[in-house]
């Protein structure tokens, strides 16, 4: 008996021999698509942080910035902190509580745009957007230590703006007697705000006189470059003379106010951080001593420096205060 | 092989994976900016965790039964001052490089390296009687002594604490964790204590609860 039975193959199901020799290459490209569709679909975050970086506004290098004029209150005879140490090791708590975090997690910020609110006793107040804000004024690179409360220090190529001209445009009138500086609060971007770990927002404080200082900047920029999320984009306040913490960073609104801020750090623990927070390696914080610090890169520790070195320029501001007992 | 000397040896050589790890990292240089506070951290976090997983092993004798596990203890305990020793050194050798004055000034005026000093020295105390030698020649002694390790692993989770800048959530768990450790060897003194009135006949005379 015959059989008949048709044939599993037609000759058109056999793959030619050409392509059947590339079928690595063909798999591997394959999976290369597919890798790639999903890292773009089900991986937003590379994509966002990608994207967002060439545009100048993520964790990695910002836009270059034009026009910077160098400063003779820069800080001369100090080796700069590489751009990655300044970028990669932060004390950002709207990020995460370890010092990783912040440049892991800050590509979720969105510095543009971004509006500032001026307000209180001033005779100029209103929301202005951060171009607006920033613009009368021209940019400084400003070199300047960082010393944080936690005993180890950087050298920071700042690029900012005064800030003692940008309180004169808004015109405070005599009741102001402190500035005040609030951080963004928005836990979407900032996603450690759902948590606890301070309370939100951020708040910091300085005394009219020492806003005035000519040391006291507004920063834009580091490395003449748009400061990275992590570092506080788009805008925050330098104060190097005092611990870093005083610092605030993503500010969204100025006030100018007749009481002393409750910065938060002082909320926080008010008999380990107070308002003023100058460098003082004569006072130590009750757990630790602040006599020296570790400079970021170094192996020995330095000596710390009274108002971190800037004595001759701000030590007057504090003549005749226990600067023990307000620490 | 039995399979407490199989995991065994499966755990020495995991526990030697954080070391590993920070040795790798130093000559990749992705140890943060800040390579000796970094250093610090990650080997003060190990020895208390194996402090912490060391304080594990009688609660899981006791609840499962498993008699042989009790053959890791000295093992962890071991590991636990082998990372408290990294821990110190790091400190006195990269973070002050042997400026005894400081450190001595450290140790008495900062309450949690006291408290680091003290927790060390205890963990020191018990890494030198571990020994199968030292269990025979202390008898009961050797048990009392090391009962410290009650009293080391408070003054480690109190350093912890104290080390911050503000109060980790980690650090909640770890006391959440270690009151349940310590919490269980008290129950179970009372639970015992019941047992051996209602029917001392069952009590196997074994009274080593570390």
């Amino acid at each position: 008996m015959l059989i008949r039975k048709a044939p599993d193959l037609r000759f058109s199901d056999i793959t030619p021999k050409s392509l059947y020799v590339r079928r690595r290459e063909f798999l591997q490209t394959a999976a290369g698509a597919a890798l790639g569709a999903a890292a773009t679909t089900l991986i937003p975050p590379f994509a966002a942080n990608a994207e967002a970086q060439t545009q100048g506004q993520g964790t990695g290098h910002g836009a270059k910035l034009a026009n910077v004029k160098k400063s003779p209150l820069s800080t001369t005879g100090e080796t700069l902190t590489s751009f990655d140490d300044i970028t990669s090791y932060n004390n950002f708590y709207e990020y995460g509580p370890y010092k990783e975090d912040p440049k892991a997690n800050a590509w979720h910020l969105k510095p543009r745009p971004w509006t500032i609110k001026v307000e209180g006793f001033a005779a100029k107040t209103g929301t202005f957007g951060f171009e607006e804000f920033t613009k009368p004024y021209t940019l400084e690179e400003r070199v300047y230590r960082m010393r944080c409360v936690e005993a180890w220090s950087m050298v920071i190529p700042w690029v900012g703006i005064p800030l003692k001209d940008v309180i004169n445009t808004f015109q405070p009138t005599s009741e102001a007697k402190y500035v005040e500086f609030v951080t963004a609060l928005n836990p979407a971007q900032m996603p450690a705000q759902t948590g606890r770990s301070l309370p939100w927002p951020y708040v910091e404080g300085l005394r009219m006189d020492e806003a005035m200082n000519p040391l006291s900047i507004l920063a834009v920029g580091l490395y003449e470059e748009t400061l990275p999320n992590q570092d506080g984009a788009p805008i925050r306040l330098v104060v190097p003379w005092k611990y870093g913490f005083k610092g605030i960073k993503s500010i969204v609104k100025i006030r100018f106010v007749d009481y002393q801020t409750k910065n938060t750090w002082q909320v926080m623990q008010p008999s380990e951080y107070g308002f003023f927070a100058n460098v003082n390696p004569a006072v130590s914080h009750p757990r630790w001593s602040q006599a020296s610090e570790r400079r970021i890169g170094e192996f020995f520790k330095r000596k710390t420096l009274p108002f971190n070195g800037y004595a001759d320029q701000v030590a007057s501001m504090y003549a005749g205060m226990d600067l023990k007992k307000n620490y | 092989m039995k399979p407490i000397v199989l995991l065994k040896r499966v755990i020495f050589v995991a526990a030697l994976i954080p070391a590993a790890t920070l040795i790798v990292g130093a000559f990749r240089g992705t140890l943060t900016a800040n390579p000796i506070d970094y250093i610090t951290d990650r080997t003060g976090d190990w020895a208390f965790r194996f402090l912490m997983i060391t304080l594990c092993v009688t609660p899981i004798r006791r609840i499962t039964g498993w008699n042989p596990i009790i053959q890791l203890r000295r093992m962890l305990g071991l590991f636990s001052f082998f990372y408290a020793t990294l821990h110190f050194l790091t400190w006195s050798v990269l973070d002050w490089f042997f400026d005894f004055r400081s450190m001595a000034d450290d140790i008495v005026m900062r309450p949690f390296i006291t408290l680091g000093m003290a927790t060390f020295l205890m963990l020191l105390a018990l890494a030198v009687t571990s020994t199968t030698a030292s269990m025979r020649r202390l008898g009961r002694k050797w048990t009392q002594l090391h009962r410290l390790i009650y009293l080391a692993a408070i003054t480690a989770l109190t350093h912890f604490w104290m080390v911050g800048k503000v109060l980790v959530t980690e650090v909640t768990y770890w006391a959440v964790a270690l009151t349940a450790l310590l919490g269980f060897r008290v129950w179970w003194i009372l639970r015992t204590r019941v047992h051996v009135r209602s029917a001392p006949a069952d009590f196997d005379g074994k009274k080593s609860f570390p």
